[in-house]
C-alpha cells in the first residue's frame, strides 16, 4: 500500500518535473545527457574516464549516475523508469539478460553502429537483437571464473582443480592447514550465495557442469527436475560451514572478493572484473593470484554462466542521437581496448583478442578462451518476459538447499512445477 | 477535511484493491483486464494457484507475524525501562533525553545498512565484539545463517524503534499526577508495589496507543528487511512479497493482490488487539 502511494507521488513529481523544462527539439548544443554506470570495483572511474574523453570531443555534458550493485535491483529500478517513461537516463548500462525484457522502450541502434556491429561476437549481436531491432551494442562480456592463490597452491604442492570434488579436497586441505598454522580465518572457497541474480549464475554453472541442463531448455520446457542438478546441488550445499563460510549465503560479488582479496581464502568464483582489483597496487595478495576456467562437474565439462554488459538507448531520451552516439563511441574499438588495458574489461570485439597490448595486459585472457568455449547462457531467450520470475525461483529454491533447510530433490520438483505454472501462464 | 483523506487515502486503497482483480502489467497498466478473484485463488489443472495458495506468501505471512510480536513486545518492555528512567530526576537528563533519540533519527536505510556491516560475518564489528568477549568461538552469519536472519533483523528494529516507545511512555508518566504517589508514600506502599498498582494502570491508556502504532509499523515492515537480507524466502515480510510481485516482476495485478490482502491482515490484527483491550483505552477507565 504505502509502495502504490510512494510510487504515485515520485511518479507526479516526475512529471512535474519533466513539464517545468523547457524542450527544445533540435537545438541540441550543450546538452546534458546521463548515462548510468555501473559501480562495481572500478567500473565506474573506468566509465567516467570514457565519458569524459567523449565529452570533450563533442562538447556537450554527460552526468553519471549511479545505480545499485546488485543487478537485480537495477533491473528493478530500469523498469520503474522506464515505465513511467521518465527522461532521467539516456543511456543505458543493461546485463545480458535484459534486452528482451526492457526491448519495448529501447531504441533500435542498428542504424547508429552500422558495419562495425559485425566486428563483435556474433552470439552477443543476436542476443541483444529482438524482432530484428538492435536494442543495445555489446560493450564488455565475461563469464564465470576460478580464481586461486597461486602462492597456497605451490605452497602445499596442489594442482589447479580441474573438477568440483578436486576444488573440495584441495580447499579443505589448505584450509584446515592454514588454520593450523595459525591463521584462523582462512576459508577454502567464496562465491556468491546471496538470494539475487548471482546465486542464479552460479548454481546454473554447478548444475550445467553435472550434466544438469539450463534450468530451461532452448524450447521453454522446464527441465530443472532431475539428478544431476540435485547431485550438484548438493555437493554445492556441502560447502557451506565447510569450505565457505556460513555468511556466503549473504555474499555478492564484491562481499567474496572481500574475503579474497584479503586474503582469507584459497578460491573464489568471480567476474573477470575482479582481476584488476586482486591486482592492484594496494592489494594484499598482489601477484600470489591465478585465474582459471571453472571446474568440471560430473559431466566431465566445466560451465561458466555467460555474463557481460549493453550500452542501450531509452526511447525516452531527450536527444536520441546523441545519446546513441555516445553509446557508440563507448563500444567502440579504441574505447573497449583501452578499458581492456585499464580494467581488464574483456571486449566484445573479436579482433582485440590478437591485440598484443591487450593479450600483454591481461595474459588470463587467452586462457580464457576455453571459458568462453564453455559458456552456458542463461534462460532468457526461452522465457522472455518471465524470465525474472524463473531466475527468483530458482535462486529462492537453491538458496533453500544451500542453507539446508530443504533437500535438494524436493526443492527441485517443487521448483519444476511452479516453473510450469509461470511459464504455462503466458503462453 | 473527508476530501482530503477520500484524495490521498482513499483513492489510491481502492485503485489498489481494483488492480488487485485484474491482470494489469507494470509496462502497461493501462491495458489491465477484470480477472476476478483469480488473483487470490483459482483452480487450474488439479491444482490450486494464487495468492493464498502460495506457500511463499504464508511464510511472508508468519515471518511478518514472528517480527512484529518479538519485536512490539521487546521494544515495549525496554521502552519501559529505558522511559522509568528518563522520567527520574538526574544530572544532564536532557542531554541523555535528546541521546536516546538518536537512533529513532536515523533514517532506517542508513542505519540498515549501517547494520548489515555491524553484522558482517568477515569484518564486521559486532562477531569481533563478540569473539573477544569469548562469547562465541567463531565468527556467526548473521544475515546468512537460517536460524539468526530473523532474529539479526528484529534486533536491529529493536534498536531503531525503542527510543520512540520510550518517548511516548515518557510523554504519559510526566502527565501523572503527583498526589496519588504522596499517598502511596505517606502509606508506606513500596516502589514495586507502586509501579504495578498506580504507575502501570494509569500510563496503560497511552501504553496500548504506543503499542498499537508500533505494531502497525511492524505488520508492513520492508526496508530494514530489504536491506539486510533481499529476496531471502528466510526474511519475506508482507511488503517484501508485494514489492517483489509488483516490481521485479512486474506484476501489478498480483502485487495488488497481495498489498490489498497485506491490508486486510494488518487491518484484522489491530481490529482483534483493540477489541482484547477496549475497556483499557477509554479514558478514565481502570484497567
Amino acid at each position: 500500500m504505502r509502495l502504490i502511494r510512494g510510487a504515485a507521488a515520485a511518479l507526479t513529481v516526475i512529471v512535474a518535473l519533466s513539464a517545468c523544462e523547457a524542450r527544445t527539439p533540435g537545438d541540441d548544443a550543450g546538452a546534458t545527457l546521463a548515462i548510468s554506470c555501473g559501480a562495481v570495483g572500478q567500473e565506474f572511474e573506468i566509465c567516467r574516464r570514457g565519458v569524459d574523453r567523449w565529452s570533450a570531443a563533442t562538447g556537450h555534458r554527460v552526468e553519471l549516475v549511479s545505480t545499485p550493485n546488485s543487478a537485480t535491483e537495477r533491473l528493478a529500478l530500469y523498469q520503474q523508469l522506464l515505465a513511467a517513461g521518465a527522461h532521467d537516463v539516456d543511456v543505458l548500462q543493461v546485463d545480458v539478460i535484459w534486452p528482451a525484457i526492457l526491448a519495448p522502450h529501447l531504441l533500435d541502434l542498428g542504424p547508429v553502429a552500422g558495419a562495425a556491429i559485425d566486428g563483435h561476437f556474433p552470439a552477443l549481436v543476436e542476443n541483444n537483437s529482438v524482432d530484428g531491432r538492435l536494442v543495445a551494442l555489446p560493450w564488455f562480456t565475461d563469464a564465470g571464473v576460478l580464481y586461486y592463490r597461486q602462492d597456497l597452491l605451490e605452497k602445499y604442492d596442489e594442482a589447479v582443480p580441474a573438477t568440483w570434488r578436486e576444488l573440495a579436497a584441495t580447499a579443505a586441505r589448505i584450509q584446515s592447514a592454514e588454520r593450523a598454522a595459525g591463521d584462523t580465518r582462512m576459508w577454502g572457497f567464496v562465491w556468491q550465495g546471496r538470494a539475487y541474480e548471482g546465486l542464479t549464475c552460479n548454481a546454473l554453472e554447478w548444475v550445467a557442469s553435472h550434466g544438469g541442463g539450463t534450468i530451461v531448455d532452448a524450447d521453454g520446457r522446464v527441465t530443472i527436475d532431475n539428478p544431476a542438478a540435485a547431485r550438484a546441488l548438493e555437493g554445492a550445499a556441502a560447502w557451506v560451514g565447510t569450505i565457505s563460510p556460513p555468511g556466503v549465503l549473504n555474499y555478492a560479488e564484491e562481499e567474496s572478493r572481500g574475503v579474497f582479496q584479503s586474503g582469507h581464502a584459497v578460491f573464489m568464483r568471480n567476474w573477470p572484473y575482479a582481476w584488476a582489483l586482486v591486482e592492484s597496487d594496494d592489494s594484499p595478495v598482489r601477484g600470489r593470484v591465478g585465474v582459471a576456467p571453472l571446474p568440471a562437474g560430473d559431466a566431465g565439462r566445466p560451465a561458466a554462466t555467460l555474463g557481460g554488459w549493453q550500452l542501450a538507448v531509452s526511447k525516452y531520451s531527450r536527444y536520441p542521437a546523441l545519446a546513441a552516439d555516445l553509446a557508440a563511441f563507448l563500444t567502440s574499438e579504441a574505447e573497449q581496448k583501452r578499458r581492456a588495458l585499464a580494467g581488464a574489461f574483456q571486449p566484445t570485439i573479436v579482433a582485440l583478442y590478437s591485440d598484443p597490448q591487450v593479450t600483454d595486459a591481461n595474459p588470463f585472457f587467452a586462457r580464457l578462451a576455453a571459458s568462453f568455449d564453455a559458456a552456458v547462457a542463461r534462460p532468457s531467450a526461452a522465457t522472455g518476459v518471465h524470465y525474472n520470475r524463473v531466475s527468483n525461483a530458482f535462486y529462492g529454491a537453491v538458496h533453500d538447499v544451500l542453507s539446508g533447510r530443504r533437500d535438494a530433490a524436493d526443492a527441485l520438483a517443487d521448483l519444476d512445477e511452479r516453473l510450469r505454472v509461470t511459464l504455462g501462464e503466458g503462453s | 477535511m473527508i476530501l482530503v483523506l477520500a484524495v490521498v487515502a482513499g483513492w489510491p486503497l481502492l485503485r489498489t484493491i481494483w488492480f488487485g482483480f485484474t491482470d494489469a502489467h507494470l509496462a502497461n497498466p493501462g491495458g489491465a483486464v477484470w480477472v476476478g478473484w483469480d488473483n487470490y485463488l483459482r483452480h487450474e489443472e488439479d491444482a490450486w494457484r494464487g495468492l493464498l495458495a502460495d506457500p511463499l506468501w504464508w511464510r511472508a505471512v508468519g515471518n511478518t507475524l514472528v517480527f512484529t510480536l518479538i519485536s512490539v513486545s521487546l521494544e515495549t518492555l525496554l521502552g519501559l525501562v529505558i522511559a522509568l528512567v528518563l522520567n527520574a530526576s538526574f544530572a544532564l537528563r536532557g542531554w541523555v533525553r535528546a541521546a536516546v533519540l538518536v537512533p529513532w533519527a536515523i533514517p532506517t536505510i542508513v542505519s540498515a545498512q549501517m547494520w548489515s556491516w555491524i553484522l558482517n560475518d568477515q569484518f564486521g564489528m559486532l562477531n569481533d565484539l563478540l569473539l573477544r568477549l569469548g562469547m562465541i568461538a567463531e565468527p556467526l552469519a548473521w544475515t546468512a545463517d537460517p536460524s539468526l536472519a530473523l532474529l539479526s533483523v528484529i534486533l536491529v528494529d529493536v534498536w531503531k524503534t525503542t527510543p520512540f516507545m520510550a518517548l511516548l511512555i515518557l510523554a504519559a508518566l510526566q502527565m501523572l499526577p503527583r498526589d496519588c504517589y504522596d499517598a502511596a508514600r505517606v502509606d508506606g506502599v513500596g516502589p514495586v508495589r507502586t509501579f504495578f498498582h498506580i504507575t502501570l494502570p494509569l500510563i496503560s491508556p497511552a501504553l496500548l496507543v504506543a503499542v498499537v502504532f508500533r505494531a502497525l509499523d511492524a505488520l508492513r515492515v520492508f526496508d530494514l528487511i530489504y536491506v539486510l537480507t533481499p529476496n531471502s524466502a528466510q526474511t519475506m515480510s508482507m511488503s517484501v512479497y508485494a514489492r517483489q510481485q509488483l516490481v521485479d516482476f512486474q506484476s501489478v495485478g498480483a502485487g495488488s493482490a497481495a498489498a490489498t490482502m497485506l491490508f486486510f491482515v494488518v487491518a484484522t490484527c489491530i481490529a482483534v488487539f483493540l477489541v482484547a483491550f477496549r475497556g483499557r483505552l477509554e479514558p478514565g477507565a481502570n484497567g
